[in-house]
């Protein structure tokens, strides 16, 4: 059984407008162990998605699923107490600005150390070792001494190196990192996915992972799901994805990233032209299809998840046809 | 820390050095002081000859220095009007206005943090708007008419409380709920915008994402960064009802600061007008000091810069 299983998960958030469908139905699971890549760019759900998970969605948003089961517990029918429970002790969540998630206020070792006595996993003493050994692991020298730290006294890098510890402190069976490398410095984010690599394989926690980086995600994912307005559009196993993308808009993304090698010098920067729709509202048909090549009539009609090979899905009618005649055609260029 | 304390100490030091001139000066700037001691029937001989006794020919930086000696041995002179030194004045008097002050600001922090917290965790219901409501109320209304309404319903009426004096703690109700209400509303809008800010921050996000309970949420991670700022200006708020109490103190005629301060003034008792305007300057200063160093111990960006 997977660790966790979500189908037709759904986030509605009331706007001024009506009502903004963040998550529309949206189909995943992950299995213990490994890595999920959530691929898609600002505003797609994809952050949404993982605060549903973690409980931690504005308190006016409405989470719906036909399930959400996390380890066989049904984490729509329990209650805030029983949520909290889990949070930190078996799914912990990393975030995206390493610079504002510590708290200014507390050591980094009162921090740290939080969730290990909150969830009764044994004494300060217990916890202050594990700290210890954890800030280690994630390459901090002097551990003992950072624990009497501030955050503001640390870098960036070394900010998400901390976070990372302090989110496998009760060794939890799910990360969520959402997009944990996009606040740092290049180099910096090479080390930092390495590392999360590194600890997911060894400790055998699963993660999900959020990015926008489909570069990224060839690098540390097993499964990739690319979510688009809402909705995931392909799902496959990482090598799959790379060597048949199936939806015209992960085609897209792939073809936005430059190759060294493959892309001339002072050759235009690829696009995909267009705009995300509004998720405000019903949305009737194929969300991509304002901005896709390969449009026509029926794809006013919502297409089929199809499935093409064993794990690989795309919701797209045209999913089954030969690549080279769905390559974007015109990419609009941006200097 | 050490060295944020020796700054801060220096730079009080300084102030109050300034503060000292000030208040000297302005009395010297408010007139010939010979002539309004002597009072108007005063020939221009006696004029003169109090001049002399006084001292007030020598020159000015002369009368400061001597002034400030003697302060700095909390020698203040003799008032003109009382058979007493100021010293023993000032000692008779700042129990009561501490005790005022002190308590003011003991009821203001227990209502205004709490009814900011709450209306920020509440945020737009009725307990929020009930408490925006009754801080309007404390910024509109006059603290002198807010004490003669006490007076009315609790000392008048009801006869619980009485209306003035200063014998007993019975006689410190009314006036401290009295400048309590007014120093209230500021700390607990800056209490009630701090926590929707903080709550608001990737930090509490985190706290919750560790499992924490919602009050350990509220009263460990955001209360300790949003109380920052109201600390800063509790301290200020101190001072200035320390030197802002005479409308209070004159309403309940309790014997304080501020009552001394106002008789001083309108009989042109200057020895004690200086001192007390140097005295309420100092609390000022030290007030504003501790709220630097308790700003420092709660907040390690600005201890360990």
């Amino acid at each position: 059984m997977a660790l966790l299983e979500a189908r037709n998960l759904r986030v509605d958030l009331p706007v001024d407008a009506g009502t903004l469908h963040a998550v529309r139905g949206i189909d995943f699971h992950v299995e213990r162990g490994e890595m999920l890549c959530l691929v898609g760019e600002s505003g797609c759900g994809k952050s949404m998605t993982s605060l549903a998970l973690m409980g931690l969605l504005p308190r006016r948003a409405r989470l719906t699923a036909d399930c959400l089961d996390f380890d066989g517990i049904d984490l729509t029918a329990i209650s805030a107490r029983q949520r909290g429970g889990l949070r930190g002790l078996r799914m912990a969540m990393i975030f995206q600005e390493p610079m504002t998630a510590l708290n200014p206020s507390y050591t980094l070792g009162n921090q740290l150390c939080e969730a290990f006595l909150r969830h009764r996993l044994g004494s300060r003493q217990n916890a202050r070792e594990r700290a210890i050994h954890l800030l280690e692991r994630v390459g901090i020298s002097a551990a003992a001494e950072r624990l009497d730290q501030y955050p503001h006294q640390l870098s960036g890098g070394l900010r998400q190196r901390v976070m990372i510890a302090m989110a496998l402190m009760c060794k939890p069976d799910l990360i969520i990192a959402d997009e944990p490398t996009t606040a740092l410095d290049v180099t910096i984010q090479a080390q930092i996915l390495r590392l999360l690599r590194e600890l997911q394989q060894e400790s055998g926690t699963a993660v999900i992972f959020i990015t926008h980086d489909l570069g990224v995600v060839a690098r540390i994912a097993d499964r990739v799901a690319v979510m688009y307005a809402g909705e995931v559009i392909e799902a496959a196993v990482t090598p799959a994805l790379y060597a048949r993308p199936s939806h015209p808009y992960t085609r897209g993304l792939l073809s936005c990233i430059p190759a060294p090698g493959k892309t001339p010098p002072g050759s235009r920067l690829q696009a995909i032209p267009g705009v995300v729709p509004s998720l405000v509202g019903h949305v009737e048909g194929c969300a991509f299809r304002n901005r896709c090549p390969l449009a026509e009539a029926r794809c006013e009609t919502t297409p089929p998840f199809m499935a093409l090979n064993e794990g690989h899905r795309a919701r797209c009618h045209f999913a089954d046809r030969p690549m080279a005649s769905a390559t974007p055609s015109q990419p609009e260029t941006i200097s | 820390m050490g060295t944020f304390i020796v700054r801060r100490i220096l730079v009080a030091l300084s102030v109050a050095l300034t503060i000292s001139i000030v208040s000297f000066m302005l009395l010297h700037l408010s007139g010939d002081l010979a002539a309004s001691i002597a009072g108007p029937e005063a020939t221009a001989e006696q004029v003169e000859q109090i001049r002399i006794d006084y001292g007030l020919d020598r020159p000015i930086v002369n009368q400061y220095l001597e002034w400030l000696g003697h302060a700095l041995q909390f020698d203040f002179g003799r008032s003109y009007y009382y058979q007493s030194t100021v010293v023993d004045l000032i000692v008779d008097r700042m129990p009561i206005t501490l005790t005022l002050g002190g308590l003011a600001l003991a009821l203001a922090v227990c209502i205004a943090i709490p009814l900011g917290v709450v209306a920020a965790i509440r945020r737009d219901t009725w307990v929020d708007r009930l408490a925006l409501l009754f801080a309007v109320i404390g910024q509109a209304m006059p603290s002198f008419w807010f004490g003669l309404t006490l007076i009315v319903i609790f000392a008048v009426t009801l006869q619980w409380l009485p209306a003035a004096g200063s014998d007993g703690w019975q006689h410190f109700v009314l006036p401290a709920i009295a400048l309590g209400y007014y120093a209230t509303p500021a700390m607990m809008r800056l209490t009630r915008t701090g926590m929707l800010e903080v709550l608001e921050s990737d930090y509490i996000r985190t706290a919750r994402a560790k499992g924490l309970s919602a009050r350990s949420v509220i009263f460990k991670h955001a209360l300790r960064n949003a109380v920052i700022p109201v600390v800063a200006l509790a301290a200020v708020e101190l001072g200035f009802m320390l030197g802002g109490s005479v409308v209070i103190e004159s309403v309940f005629s309790l014997n304080g600061l501020g009552q001394l301060a106002w008789d001083a003034i309108s009989r042109n008792d200057y020895p004690v007008v200086q001192a007390v305007v140097l005295i309420i300057a100092l609390f000022y200063i030290v007030l504003t000091l501790l709220a630097d160093v308790a700003n420092a111990a709660l907040d390690p960006r600005i201890r360990t810069r």
